[in-house]
């Protein structure tokens, strides 16, 4: 699975003031770190609270591209900052994120053709979020339509079916998890698939094992990518042996650390 | 409309690993030899590369050999008493361009020979010839832990390959080619689990991934091949598919497992149906080698000339050389 590391967002506090400080160490810290860790993307979000969004997604792409080659995804619901980081990115990018409104297909999916870049779509729009799979699927299925239209390649696609709190929404996360495998028959090539996993145990007091036991559930769907937490080692443990028993890596008894060295 | 057959697309390579060194790189080697590289399975050239032919080793011993079937021993009958000339036969006339020395006569069956005697033999033999070496032990793991460490030394600088290291006896070995700058063979008995397992305890002692290679054991014609095939097979589609813990490449006994084979070796007077053994000894061992290369074999270790030139010729010929 694709791990998305989450942490470089405004919206976390070190690194929201490291962006209005444009502390550059902290940053590049959180980046490798998250890398090493195991995350193959790097999540970048300037925070609710950047009052010049563009300009800060600019620096912090750059800030992480002077430490690392990793490709990025640019998370805003802004198109123009998510541009402003597509000019500057060195590797194949990730738009982070479209739904199913006209309005953003139609903006975003030629940008993302223009600069080659990946799509995260979320299967939602201006009606909210969706109640069931059923819903879920066609939203899914409008946006796989959008990008057939416009020649956007649907390998580079990964849908989201919006991942709720279970203290809030608690009959959806298995909603969620049909979702997944049912996404995969929208249409040959499939779409691939990722969720915003933190969200799961938002307001609750066992976050990491909710978020873990989550991860594993998802796994065995055929989740393709996740965007987490990759500093918490107990879920990338947890990852990892989901992706074992699910015979996608070859056993040994350091395994964990087989993985870790790829 | 032509039919377009499906390719698959793989996102790693096997390790190169570079066996020899030079004048220029510290040792006095006159050729060296590279094994892996490849970027498809074994000659699906459409799909990838295969940057480096598969190599092939003659097999010679610091002893005469012990259990040498006569039609074996006939091409070497004249030099197999002398390590160095028999390793000169090797390369001067069946053009062996790797060597494979086994030090039998420490094994306290066939002579105990101490670690500064068996020093002598390497010796002789890295003097007799220029091309790269693989130096092995018997398998007993103490007297092959003074040995080794021992012919490590002497080789210093020559970047041969020395082997083998197991699950539960890697340290010494690891330490000997880190210190002396030699590449390893991890041994697991026909078990990809293993086979990783010691890859990984080996890297973790510093010593680089490409610097080491799979001996995942194999059996002959006959004799279990299937079983190595369909290890290898797996192994081989882990590494293209990402997996550096098996991007190894693959050493292969070939003519050890070959020629213990009744069927290759058994002589004709016991067996007439199956015609003479001169031909069939070389071709069981042809036919071995044949099926580890389609299981993605990078070296070859043979012991009749006739079937190495077969199988140098089946190369060449897969690969349009």
């Amino acid at each position: 699975m694709l791990v998305i590391g989450e942490l470089i967002n405004g919206m976390y506090k070190a690194a929201g003031n490291a962006i209005k400080k444009r502390e550059k160490s902290v940053i590049q810290k959180l980046a490798k770190d998250q890398v090493t860790a195991g995350a193959g993307v790097l999540d970048v979000n300037t925070g609710p609270a950047s009052i010049e969004p563009k300009s800060d997604m600019k620096w912090l792409v750059e800030t992480i591209q002077e430490v690392l080659d990793i490709p990025l995804a640019l998370d805003s619901t802004k198109a123009d900052v998510i541009e402003e980081g597509l000019k500057v990115v060195k590797r194949k990018a990730f738009i982070n994120s479209i739904n199913a409104d006209d309005d953003k297909l139609n903006t975003l999916i030629p940008i993302a053709k223009k600069y080659k870049a990946q799509l995260i779509g979320l299967a939602m729009d201006k009606r909210g979020i969706p109640r069931d799979r059923i819903q879920r699927s066609e939203l899914a299925l409008k946006i796989v339509s959008s990008c057939i239209e416009k020649e956007f390649p649907i390998e580079d696609l990964y849908i989201d079916p919006v991942v709720l709190p279970v203290n809030v929404a608690q009959a959806q996360g298995v909603e969620v998890l049909e979702s997944i495998r049912e996404f995969k028959l929208l249409c040959d090539p499939p779409p691939k698939t990722v969720v915003g996993l933190s969200n799961i145990s938002q307001g609750t007091k066992k976050r990491s094992l909710i978020n873990r036991t989550f991860l594993v559930m998802a796994a065995s769907c055929g989740l393709s990518a996740a965007i987490l937490d990759p500093l918490d080692s107990e879920l990338m443990d947890a990852l990892i042996t989901a992706e074992l028993l699910l015979n996608q890596h070859i056993y040994c008894d350091s395994y964990l650390d087989a993985y870790r060295k790829k | 409309m032509a039919l377009e057959l499906l390719k698959e697309r793989w996102s790693n390579a096997v390790n190169t690993v570079t066996i020899g060194a030079t004048k220029e790189e510290g040792g006095t080697r006159t050729s060296i030899v590279k094994a892996g590289g490849e970027t498809c399975l074994p000659f699906m050239l459409n799909e990838g590369g295969m940057p480096h032919k598969p190599v092939l080793a003659m097999e010679i011993f610091d002893i005469a050999p012990q259990d040498w079937p006569d039609i074996l021993k006939e091409p070497f009958k004249d030099v197999y008493e002398d390590p160095a000339k028999w390793a000169k036969r090797c390369v001067d006339e069946h053009k062996a361009e790797l060597l494979c020395l086994r030090l039998q006569g420490t094994h306290s069956d066939f002579g105990n020979r101490s670690a500064d005697e068996t020093a002598k033999v390497v010796k002789s033999v890295l003097d007799a010839v220029g091309v790269p070496l693989i130096i092995l032990g018997t398998g007993d793991e103490e007297k092959d832990n003074i040995v080794l460490a021992k012919t490590s030394e002497v080789a210093k600088g020559e970047r041969c390959l020395l082997g083998d290291a197991t699950e539960k006896n890697y340290k010494t070995l690891t330490a000997s080619c880190l210190a002396d700058g030699h590449n390893i063979i991890g041994e697991s008995p026909i078990d990809i689990n293993i086979a990783k397992q010691v890859n990984i305890l080996i890297s973790d002692m510093g010593l680089g991934s490409e610097r080491i290679v799979i001996n995942p054991t194999i059996g002959a014609l006959g004799y279990g091949m299937e079983y190595a095939y369909s290890i290898m097979e797996r192994a081989r589609l882990a590494a293209l598919n990402g997996d550096k813990m098996l991007s190894m490449p693959f050493i292969c006994f070939i003519g050890q497992e070959a020629w213990r084979a009744k069927e290759a070796k058994g002589p004709e007077s016991e067996h007439r149906e199956w015609g003479p053994e001169s031909k069939r000894g070389p071709m069981w061992e042809f036919i071995t080698a044949v099926s580890m290369l389609q299981a993605g074999a990078d070296i070859l270790i043979m012991r009749h000339p006739k079937a190495l030139e077969e199988t140098r010729k089946y190369i060449n010929n897969l690969l349009g050389a």
